[in-house]
């Protein structure tokens, strides 16, 4: 069985942890557990490509307790990527107000920040801050895994 | 009254094993996969920080959105409590037989699949729907698979037909106990939700079975249906272990004997659930059209079971 051999040959291939970032006041209440729900409001996937990794098994958030959710309604944490642009910007505040309290908003990427290469375009309404209020940003274009991660685990406070 | 202690036991047992076993459960699938994975303890850190979360409901939702994550519960605790896990002697052993078992697991489902419905959402529906599929298919082959045991015994009562087996094991390890063991396995899988019928992991709308009933639960409610589940789990584990491994089950109410059975179980529950664990890393999700396939499969070996029962008899 080719399988077996591969598990038992590769054994793990999750970096090693680094240490326990200094945990935010406003996430107290989350105690360690964070579901994590995505939205792109208008990016170019560079950041859903580094979303991704984030998750997978290289970074493995899982391990600080940050998992990735399929509804708003399971959610604590909003990652946002992207410029909003006009028709994301209704979803965007959808899912917003469908997650329970307490809630949070990571923006994540230069263009959720200032719209990054895509300021002024036709069709883009702005940064994410303009529609849903932000808790953390996570600056890079894209961010590293890493980066992401930290500021997952900055919220999970693990 | 030390009948009932008993009951009250084995449900807060099962209650507070659920969520460590499904911690176990993902830790051993992180491990087969490379990954570091959460801690054993995570399923209690998210239920307990869910319990503290606004619920809310949708604005359309009914009654049935709202009593289906205390119905779902209650069962849960009903059978935790009534099944001979730890001792046969409960208290209710004239009531707590399979047909009764089987009904409370399936007025949980029902239960869901109205919340489901209920919502008045596309995904709710579809997964509503596909859950009915999946259980129509299941329960007989849990009921027949059982049936093969207690033709022995002659009684359909779980309590009667694990005292039987413990009081002598040449009768599980058999022909019979093979093929009936074989049928709920497969059966345990479906209820239950795992791979090769649901992914309990995905995130993808499209294939999601249980998944896409609870998609409109938050806060206290998704933790008492995610808590409800994951005690099911266990439940199907614990009766697939103590119809076919029942040794050390507690015949008798002695303190030492209900420790020792107390110890074992979680062992034995944990041990299928590593086992279980350790074989969806080699499964993938088997198309949802194949699934009955799959279902009248067991059914047909439960059907053998109850045969080979009856000729070797």
């Amino acid at each position: 069985m080719g399988l077996v051999r591969r598990i038992r040959e590769r054994g793990r291939v999750a970096q090693p942890a680094t240490p326990r970032p200094e945990p935010l006041p406003a996430a107290a209440g989350l105690a360690g557990s964070v579901q994590v729900r995505h939205v792109d409001a208008g990016s170019c996937n560079g950041c859903e490509i580094e979303v991704g990794q984030a998750f997978g098994p290289v970074y493995d958030a899982e391990r600080h307790g940050v998992r990735l959710v399929a509804s708003p309604r399971h959610a604590d944490v909003l990652t946002v990527t992207g410029p909003v642009t006009v028709n994301m910007a209704g979803p965007l505040r959808t899912t917003y107000e469908a997650m329970p309290r307490p809630r949070m908003v990571v923006a994540v990427g230069d263009c959720a920040r200032d719209c990054g290469m895509f300021a002024g375009g036709p069709g883009v309404l702005g940064p994410v801050g303009d529609v849903v209020p932000v808790d953390v940003l996570v600056p890079g274009c894209p961010p590293e895994p890493a980066a992401i991660v930290a500021a997952l685990r900055g919220v999970s406070g693990r | 009254m030390a009948a009932y202690a008993v009951a009250a036991g084995q449900a807060v047992l099962v209650a507070a094993l659920a969520p460590w076993l499904l911690g176990w459960m993902r830790a051993v699938r992180a491990r087969l996969e490379g990954r570091a994975g959460g801690r054993f303890g995570q399923p209690w850190r998210d239920l307990r920080k869910q319990l503290r979360k606004e619920p809310i409901t949708p604005a359309d939702a009914g009654v049935f959105f709202v009593a289906a994550p205390p119905v779902l519960m209650a069962t849960s605790l009903l059978i935790a409590g009534a099944a001979p896990y730890v001792s046969t002697r409960g208290p209710l052993s004239g009531v707590a037989d399979l047909v009764v078992v089987v009904g409370l697991l399936l007025l949980g489902t029902v239960a869901l699949a109205l919340a489901g419905l209920d919502t008045g959402t596309a995904f709710g529906g579809m997964g509503a729907s596909r859950e009915m599929t999946i259980a129509a298919l299941v329960e007989p082959t849990l009921l027949l698979a059982v049936f093969a045991l207690s033709t022995r015994v002659g009684s359909t009562d779980l309590a009667a037909i694990v005292a039987a087996g413990a009081a002598d094991p040449a009768r599980v390890i058999s022909p019979v106990g093979a093929l009936a063991a074989a049928a709920l396995a497969v059966a345990v899988l479906a209820e239950s939700g795992r791979l090769p019928v649901d992914n309990p992991s995905t995130h993808l709308e499209l294939t999601m079975v249980h998944e896409a009933m609870v998609l409109e639960y938050a806060g206290r409610d998704l933790a008492l249906v995610e808590w409800a589940a994951a005690m099911r789990l266990s439940i199907l584990l614990g009766l697939l272990a103590t119809l076919f491994l029942p040794w050390g089950v507690a015949t008798s109410l002695h303190p030492a004997a209900l420790a020792g059975a107390t110890a074992l179980f979680a062992v034995k529950v944990f041990a299928l659930g590593g086992l279980l664990a350790a074989g969806e890393v080699f499964l993938a999700k088997v198309r949802l059209f194949r699934v009955p396939e799959l279902l009248a499969g067991s059914f047909v070996l439960g059907l053998l079971a109850v045969l080979t029962a009856s000729v070797l008899a």
